[in-house]
This record gives C-alpha cells, structure tokens and sequence, in this order.
C-alpha cells in the first residue's frame, strides 16, 4: 500500500479527484470510493472483462489498471455509457434482444461493443466475434449479444 | 379441500397471503421462493400472476426468497420453477381472483358471471363498479383449496408470450446485483480457507499479512476459522493473497494427479444400488462401451458475494443462494443460533448453474458477522477462491453394454456407473466455515434422495427408449477428493453423453442411420418429434458416409425422462481439433410462459454443454484444485460459438416442462456422435481436447 495521492481525471463526461492509494486497482476505486458498481469484478486477472471500461475510448481492463496511470485521462463506465432515459445504442439493442441471462457480463460486453462500433460504425460478423472474443459469458447468451451488437450497429447507421 | 392434489409448494405453504397480497395502493404483492437465477423465472412467474389476476403485470411487485417474508418452496433447482412453483401460484392467484369476484356480487347484489376484472378494477356489463382488489374486503388469510379453475389456454393474453425480462434493464444500466448491495459502515471480511476440507491451521505468520494489507486490520481466529476484516477493499484483498502462503494447513493428505480423472472412482469403496430389469441379459450379439466426464466447475462470472449482519441479537444474511430456507438451516445449526434470530434474503448473484460458492460465502459472512456485533460484513470470493473451493460437478464412468437383436435392435441395457455425490447442500456442518467452528456440528450425511432412483448421478440413467431390458448398478463414491455438489442436470448430461454415443455405436453396428435407428424404439410421439424436426432443421437426409473430416450427429433426451424434450443436431469439422459449425435443436416444453426465455434456456444450455464437452475439466494438484483461473480452466468464447437454431413445438395445451437443462446432455452426445461421423473413430472421454483426438487418432 502506498501513500493516498489525489488523482485527477475525467469520469463518465465530469472531472473527478480521488484521494487514495495510487497502486489500488481502478476497479476498486471506481467500485467502492466512487459508488460506481456498474464495473464488475470477475477475475482481478484480465482474463475475463467482466471490468472492462474505456480509457480515452480504448478498452482497459480495470481490475488491472493502477489508480495513478489514469491521472488526467478520460475514463467511461457502463454507467457513462447511458441511462435508462438515453441509452446507448448497444444498451436499447440488448434490451431488443433480450441478450442477457444473468447480466453479470453485461457490463464488459457492453463497453467492449461501445469501442467496437466508435472505430468501426459498420462491424462485419467476425470483426463483433474479434471485438468481443475476451469477454466471457457462462450463461451462453453469445448469440444474442452478437445480434444486439449488429442491432446496435445498423441503428448507428 | 383438494389438499392431496396441490402442487408441492402450495401444499407446503397453504396459506393464500402468504403468497399474494394487495396491501400497497394499486399494487400486488406477489411472494414466491423460487428465485431469479438468470433463467427469467422472475418474469415468468410475474406473467402466470398477472394473467391470472387479471391486472396489468407492471403492478406486481415480486419479493422472491426471503425466509421472513416469501413462502418456502425449498431450492431453486432441477427445472421446477415453472413446473412446480409457476402451477402454485398460478392456483392461489385463480382461487383469490375468484373470491374477491364473489365477494364483489354479494356486495352488488348480482351474479359472479356478470362480473369480470380489468387490470384490477371490477366491471359489470364492461362499465366500473367502483370496486377492485384494493377495495373488496375479502381476507387473504386463509387456506388455499385449490378448487378454483385457473384460466383456459384459449383465454391466456400474457402467458404464452415473450414479456421482455424484468430484472434485465436494471442489470444492463450497472445494477441490480448482490455484489452491488452494500450496508452503512459495512466492512470487508474473508475467511482464509484450507485448499479443501479436513485442514486444521498449522501456523499463521501474521506479520506478512499485516505487512501486505499496509492499512489497518483486523485478524480475528475463532476455532480453525481465520478471518481477515478491513475498511477497504483492496487492502483486504492484498492480505488474503499473502494468506494463501501466509497460513500453513495440517491434516491434508496429498491428492494425486489420477484423482483426477473419473477412471480413479471405479477403484474406490462405494454404495450401491441397482434397479431395472432383475434378469440377465438375453443371448444375441453383444457391444459394450465405457465413457467419462471429468469434473466441471460452475464457473460463475462474478465470484460468490454475501453481507451479513448481526444486531440486537439477530442475523441478517443477504446472498444469492439457490435456497434461502435451507440456507437459513445451515446457519442456525452450523453457528448454534435460534431460528427465529436468522433472516436470509435473496438478492440477484451471476448465473449459478447449480450449487457454487453462494452458501459458503453467505456462511463465511454470517460467522464474521457474529464475532462483530452491529458491523455488516460483505464477503466477495476471489476468483481463485471461487474456482478453488466451490463444490465442483462431480467425474462419473459410465459403462453400457448391450445386446443388439438379429434386426439390429438394441433389446438390453446394462448400465454400470461410478460417480461421486450431485448434492451436497445444506446440512448443519456441511459448509466450509462450519467445519472451521470450535467444536464443530458434525456434517450431515450426503442427501441423495432424487426420487425415484437412489443417488442423483442415476439421472437419465434409464433409457427413454423402449427396451425390452433395462437395468442399471450405481456405484456411488462418497469419498471424492474434492467436494462435489449440484451442477445443472446432475447425472443428466454424462449420463444422455453416454446413452446417446453408445446408441450411434449400435446403429453404427447394425449399419442404421441414426436417426431411423433411434425411431424404431422411441413410441412416445413427442420424442419422436422433436428428433424429426431438428433432423429436417439440419437437412439429416444430406448427412454422407463418415470419415470426410466434417461431421453430423444427432442427439435426443427428455430430461428426467419426466420433464422437457430436446433433441440436437451437430455439424462440425475434425481434424485435430473441432469446430462447432453450426447447431439445430428442436425441443417441447409443453405450455411454453415465456417462449422467448425457454429458448434462451435451450441456447445457454447448449453453449454451455458444448463448453463443457469440448474444453472442460478441473485439474487437482497436491493441495487441492489446481485450475484456479479462466488460463486454466477455458470455456467456449464467441469464436467458438457456431450460428445456434431453436424451435419449439407449439403445445400450448401440455402442461409446462422444466428446460433449463434439457438441451445439455442432448448437445454432449450430439457433438461426440457428429466427431465420430467426421473422424471415423470414437471420443469417449470428455472433454474432447487436442491431445485426445492426437492420441485417438494414432490409436
Ligand atoms: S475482472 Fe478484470 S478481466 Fe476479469
Ligand atoms: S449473461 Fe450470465 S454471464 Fe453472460
């Protein structure tokens, strides 16, 4: 543990401080200091992207991320993505396709398509696949969240 | 009174307010135990409420699993939400409709039939009467009869259709989980575990766990139980890391590499059991094969949460249980409290697919809980933990040997199985941390009580097909190396893997196609259905001669051989791998609530079961569980996953069949029988990695 440092950097469209341990895990900062639970821990290992955000609308995974390599970086959450009243694309597309079992992956397969479709407005097949073959599902929903993926896309269009 | 003929939950828990409710202006409380493990069950059971009561379904308000509160319909498992808990409520809600409608003519001095309900309100001659459920004293606290008639399929408007999931938007916007839910001056806690059970602390080197936490906490050792508490989250999980080594164990024998592999059981004490046919097996021409599975984790995206909270003398646990009331059980036993000083209430956790690490980590923050009065405590599993000490699906080796008819006609079965323990839950000392308690309870002895066959690994054990003679011997081996517990299907899907390969073996053997060969001995017209619409779905009739390197197999089961039909069709490509290229399954639910949420059963199912034949097997070290992450333990990704159709046959006026497990067993066999159709050769171990095929293919 390191002495608490305070980190600045944009959230979610608004600028945060934080004071705290520069080398804790963004996850955990974003998950328990900030309230923001959207970002779900799964394995604390980059190996599943349960965590998933964007950092300057690059996927990262938060649950490896050090607190103090985001200072005066852009960071969005799920929660960033949208709200109930203005969702993103891929949240309405989701909830068309009822593409979810549990959920519990839901937020990394969401911020995973997010940056997918900024870069690639009009995805093919195996470039979603690509986009989103590090994030697990255990549910087996895979198939509805490709469509929602396309969904999402063709409402972009 | 009809008592004998009410579904199990109702006859469990007679009393009508204990599942309904209209104290809340304009709303309907529905209370249920069956609760939202990912399969939709909130929102089907809402429909069943709904259309019923004849009011707008966005009026219910549902509380499912909560011993206060909630009725006791035991644990969410084995497809019988809809089957068992959907017909319950589905009885109290005609039966509460129907006296509030008498007691609304008494009242206005008419007869029943010139009234109806709209969304609540009661109207006569379609005009207002200014009475509705809110409005009408008609007391709920009373016994249900189940007499009251539920509604006719013909006048069903919710049921039947797909109503979008209701939990769902929550969960897509960053909520609505337990691992979300926190407490005021709520603290993190772990209980540092022995790799598996029967270790006893040995040494604690305090200092480095101190050291790698670098914030204030607290180390609290009751008994053999080792509990790690601090503020703050990330340096709780900085001091568990250094507890993995930290903390030494005595009392562990080492377990060895071939404790592994389901052979390893065939060599172990067991209990036994046989049923079926009491006669030896007639004269003809005899074939005989033995196939395994290994052990399957759960594999929950989100590792296992609990809070928990002891104030004033009473317990509060909120966790994601499969079941609250035997939840609560284990606690009052396994930490000598009064039943009346436990709550339990159920919040959303990630898919379960069985008994994973939600009773142990709702026990693991109870005992803490205790030990600090009026301080919630949240425990959140690792990864490691999850993957490491949840009770895994059990290895089974299953052995059939048959005798074919001069037709080719399979005419008997004997099937020999060894399989350690499907359930394991519940019982006063049986949870980790119980064990870990000064003075222990004592573990209750496994229940396997699955009627009608003894030990759960039997399920799917007896041929669905019409066999002249049947008869099966299971061996079952308590003494597993690591725990085993509920896995989605229990015996099902080895078993259906094994039945189905070895039927393909038999019409491989009597030179039969598949397909033709299974509706020769399969009479219920039902099964014989689903098998023919998923073999048109797949185009069966272009399926060529085997060996081509790409593969079409079929596959069928009803699971339980009581509830949902499923039957699947395969195509891959084999070389030294395989590629899912594309899967069809056809399946009978009977009176489908939510045809869109039963396919997606079927879908996850699938995935899940192909995930399992191709990829899965837990591995052991001297300590205990070895594949501690997603590197070592791998499941099926999106590049994996091949276009997946689903077609349900409309049967609107059958009763509903459980489907959360029906398409697994069905897709396991489909996949070795379509490898077996590419290759030529057979893969009778799961799961079907390279190194198999290399050596199944150098013979
Ligand atoms: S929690 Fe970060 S990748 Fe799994
Ligand atoms: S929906 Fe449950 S893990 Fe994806």
């Amino acid at each position: 543990m390191s002495e608490p440092v305070t980190i600045s950097f944009r959230l979610n469209n608004a600028q945060v401080s934080v004071t705290a341990d520069p080398t804790a895990p963004l996850l955990d900062i974003l998950r328990d200091t900030l309230h923001l639970t959207g970002t779900r821990y799964g394995c604390g290992q980059e190996q599943c992207g349960a965590c998933l955000v964007l950092i300057d609308g690059q996927t990262a995974y938060a649950c490896g991320r050090e607190l103090a390599t985001v200072a005066g970086h852009a960071v969005t959450t799920v929660e960033g993505l949208g709200t109930q009243d203005a969702p993103h694309p891929i949240q309405t597309a989701i909830l068309a396709e009822q593409a979810g079992q549990c959920g519990y992956c839901l937020s990394g397969m969401q911020i995973a398509a997010a940056a997918l479709l900024a870069r690639t407005p009009s995805p093919s097949h195996a470039e979603i696949v690509a986009a989103l073959d590090g994030n697990l599902c255990r549910c087996g929903a895979h198939p509805r969240i490709l469509r929602a993926v396309a969904r999402a896309a063709e409402m972009l269009a | 009174m009809i008592a004998n003929t009410l579904p199990k939950s109702l006859a469990d828990n007679p009393r009508l307010d204990r599942w309904l409710g209209f104290d809340q202006p304009d709303r309907a409380s529905v209370r249920v135990g069956k609760v939202e493990i990912g399969q939709g069950i909130a929102t089907a059971l809402c429909q069943i409420a709904a259309e019923e009561l004849d009011i707008a379904i966005d009026r219910i308000d549902l509380t499912a699993g909560d011993t206060d509160h909630a009725p006791d319909e035991g644990t969410t498992t084995s497809s019988l939400s809809v089957e068992v808990g959907g017909a319950s409520l589905r009885l109290v809600c005609a039966e509460v409709r129907a006296l509030v409608l008498a007691a609304a003519a008494h009242q206005l001095g008419c007869p029943v039939n010139a009234l109806r309900i709209h969304d609540g309100a009661i109207l006569r001659a379609d005009q207002p009467t200014g009475l509705d459920y809110w409005s009408v004293p008609v007391s709920l606290a009373r016994l249900a009869t189940g007499a009251v008639a539920p509604k006719g399929v013909a006048e069903y408007r919710l049921v039947g259709t797909n109503v979008p999931r209701r939990d769902l938007p929550a969960k897509v916007f960053g909520a609505g989980f337990m691992q979300d839910f926190t407490r005021p001056g709520m603290r993190h806690g772990h209980v540092v575990h022995p790799p598996r059970i029967g270790g006893r602390i040995a040494s604690i080197d305090e200092a480095a766990i101190r050291h790698a936490a670098g914030a204030p906490l607290d180390i609290l050792r009751h008994g053999d139980m080792l509990a790690l508490i601090a503020d703050n989250a990330t340096a709780l999980r900085r001091a568990t890391f250094a507890a993995d080594t930290a903390v030494r164990w005595d009392g562990l024998a080492p377990l060895t590499l071939a404790m592994q592999d389901a052979d390893w059981l065939t060599t172990q004490p067991s209990q036994d059991g046989t049923a079926g046919d009491p006669h030896p097996a007639p004269p003809g021409t005899r074939i005989s094969a033995a196939y395994s599975r290994g052990y399957v984790s759960h594999g929950s995206i989100g590792p296992s949460c609990a809070v928990a909270e002891f104030r004033d003398g009473h317990l509060t646990v909120w966790c994601h249980v499969q079941g609250v009331y035997g939840f609560k059980s284990s606690l009052v036993g396994g930490l000598r409290l009064a039943p009346d000083q436990v709550s339990v209430r159920h919040l959303h956790g990630s898919g379960c697919y069985g008994h994973n690490g939600a009773d142990d980590t709702g026990f693991d923050a109870a005992a803490i809980a205790l030990r600090m009065p009026n301080t919630p405590i949240r425990v959140q599993w690792r990864r490691e933990d999850e993957f490491g000490l949840e009770p895994v699906g059990s290895a089974m080796h299953i052995r059939l040997e048959g005798v074919l008819a001069a037709d080719g006609r399979l005419q008997d079965l004997t099937t020999t199985l060894y399989s350690g323990p499907h359930i394991n839950r519940g019982g006063d000392g049986n949870l980790l941390t119980a064990r870990l308690q000064p003075n222990p309870v004592p573990p209750s002895p496994v229940a396997e009580t699955s009627a009608p066959y003894p030990g759960s690994g039997t399920r799917n054990a007896v041929p669905y097909y019409d066999i002249v003679g049947k008869r099966y011997r299971h061996h079952m081996v308590l003494g597993t190396p690591v725990r085993t517990s509920a896995l989605r299907g229990l015996g099902a899907m080895p078993n259906l893997f094994a039945l189905e390969s070895f039927i393909d073996e038999c019409a491989e053997q009597s030179g039969q196609d598949p397909l033709a060969y299974r509706l020769t001995m399969l009479s219920d017209p039902r099964a014989r259905a689903v098998l023919r619409a998923a073999a048109d779905m797949a185009g069966w009739s272009r399926r060529r001669p085997s060996g081509s390197g790409t593969g079409l197999g079929l596959a069928f089961g009803r699971y339980k051989n009581t509830s949902g039909y499923a039957a699947v069709v395969v195509e891959l490509a084999a070389d030294t791998e395989l590629r899912l290229r594309h899967i069809w399954c056809a399946a009978d639910a009977g009176l489908a609530v939510n045809p869109g949420g039963v396919i997606a059963q079927l879908e996850g199912g699938i995935i899940q079961g192909a995930s399992w034949t191709l990829k899965e097997q837990v591995t052991f070290d001297a300590a205990g569980i070895a594949s501690r992450s997603w590197a070592d333990y791998p499941i099926l990704r999106f590049s994996d996953i091949p276009p997946i159709d689903c077609h349900l046959m409309p049967r609107p006026n059958d009763p509903s069949l459980g489907m959360g497990e029906a398409s697994i067993g069905p897709t396991a066999a489909a996949i070795g029988n379509a490898a077996a159709h590419a290759l030529g050769l057979r893969l009778r171990h799961m799961p079907f990695t390279r190194e198999r095929i290399v050596a199944a293919l150098n013979g």
